[in-house]
């Protein structure tokens, strides 16, 4: 067995198998690191900068830096998660989230992220861009209003489901979720079955027809803060050590 | 405690649909715990039109879509020593912010000349002196004055403005559980 690579997070011991990045580490160590872009079973995208920690000092994002011996990680920080709530204060000022008709309200990592870090107001200016819908297709939606360019449906649907249904264009304010088509979702190759549609954070790219099937007080954020999965559920068997099963030093050490 | 120990509190609804008010009136027998603690001021809740005096609390609910909301809201801010935002038409415009990614003039030219359901061979926009200015966009109350806390939701829950409101007239730190703030 390969011995752990071991570090800290804000203090605590941690162990890595080689090659993990440092999100995955922590996640398997119980310790959550706000993120948005970053999903488990997608290639690291690093593009929303909120699981950026510090590594001796250095910032830098938690998804795709791999985890290293040594190293001392800093992630629940006042001064990251100032810049944390900075970041989503943006988002919801760029796109135009209406969460009180949204579909996706109450399992909406953004909306749960702004209610972890307690923002009741973003404090810049809203932007009130106009942003596409693309209700083309029978069976899936696209609300670029509520799109926050995580690419998440872009690598899954070509990672997972061989495809290439979506993709960007445009550069800084006028980047923009496209579809591989002339112009509307109804034209690709998109199947209501894809796991591109599954990973979506928000409410911006959804199936039709299954809205609000979950009452109010039963959806996933309702009562359970964003996280609390990670760090609730300690690996299974873990003896306490910090490490996961699998590279756990004091059954090594045994 | 006498009428005149009791904390001050202003309300009003701008560009807002009286919601969030009935949602304050949500808070069932706790209303009368609430008299205990608090007089109104100028509120829809009493028909009060004009502030008679400094209030400790203002609660805002909805955004300014017009020139009056503008004026009642600087009102507030002017008389109240605490301003709160309450219900996401407040704290980010609402729904009747939904117009704010269309230009005005479309805006108005569907409601009162092409929209499918209108009659109005003169195509008249209506436009009296008694009726308050449009504004370009629909403005969340803190892009207008400062405004103190923000309370989301839509509405904010009987139990969202009751904990607030207890702690604020108790003079306790206004620190909401999870559950209570919410945005929709
Ligand atoms: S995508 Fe999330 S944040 Fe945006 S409107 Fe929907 S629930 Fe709210
Ligand atoms: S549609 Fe959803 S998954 Fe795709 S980029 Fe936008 S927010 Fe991310
Ligand atoms: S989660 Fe790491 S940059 Fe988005």
């Amino acid at each position: 067995m390969t011995p752990g690579i071991t570090f800290t997070i804000d203090g605590k011991q941690v162990t890595a198998a080689p090659g993990q990045t440092i999100i995955e580490a922590a996640d398997t160590a119980g310790i959550y690191i706000p993120r948005l872009c970053h999903k488990p079973g997608l290639e690291p995208f690093g593009s929303c900068r909120l699981c950026t920690v510090t590594v001796g000092g250095r910032p830098c994002s938690s998804c795709t830096q791999p985890a290293a011996e040594g190293i001392v990680v800093e992630s629940d920080t006042d001064e990251l998660n100032e810049h944390r709530r900075a970041l989503l204060e943006m988002l919801f000022v760029e796109g135009n989230h209406f969460c009180m008709f949204c579909e996706k309200s109450g399992n909406c990592e953004l909306q749960a992220l702004a209610y972890k870090f307690g923002i009741t107001a973003p404090s810049f200016t809203y932007q009130w861009q106009k942003h596409d819908v693309d209700a083309s297709h029978p069976q899936i939606l696209i609300d670029r209003n509520r799109c926050i360019l995580c690419a998440r449906c872009v690598r899954a649907s070509q990672d997972l489901d061989g495809k290439s249904v979506f993709g960007f264009v445009g550069r800084g304010p006028n980047k923009r979720l496209a579809v591989n088509a002339e112009a509307r979702l109804s034209d690709t190759n998109v199947d209501v079955t894809d796991e591109a549609l599954d990973v979506c954070p928000v409410g911006a790219l959804l199936r039709k027809h299954v809205g609000y099937k979950v009452p109010i007080g039963k959806r996933q954020f309702d009562h359970t803060p964003i996280g609390s999965d990670v760090e609730g559920e300690p690996a299974p068997d873990d003896c306490g050590c910090g490490g996961a099963e699998n590279v756990c030093q004091c059954t090594q050490s045994e | 405690m006498g009428e005149n120990q009791k904390a001050r509190i202003a309300t009003t609804s701008l560009a807002g649909c009286f919601g969030c008010h009935m949602s304050l009136l949500d808070i069932d027998e706790r209303i009368l715990q609430l008299a205990e603690l608090v007089v109104f001021d100028k509120s829809p809740i009493n028909d009060i039109k004009q502030f008679t005096g400094r209030c400790d609390v203002g609660l805002i609910e909805g955004g300014c879509c017009n020139e009056h909301n503008v004026e009642v809201l600087r009102d507030f801010r002017k008389h109240c020593d605490i301003l709160i935002s309450i219900g996401d038409c407040a704290t980010m415009g609402g729904i009747p912010a939904l117009r704010n990614t269309v230009p005005l003039q479309e805006c108005l030219d569907e409601a009162y000349r092409d929209g499918p359901s209108v009659h109005n061979p003169s195509g008249m926009i209506p436009n009296d002196v008694e009726l308050p200015l449009i504004l370009d966009k629909v403005y969340p109350a803190h892009e207008v004055v400062k405004i103190d806390y923000h309370l989301p939701g839509c509405p904010p829950s009987a139990d969202t403005l009751w904990e607030a409101l207890v702690a604020l007239l108790t003079a306790k730190p206004v620190e909401l559980p999870y559950e209570l703030v919410k945005y929709d």
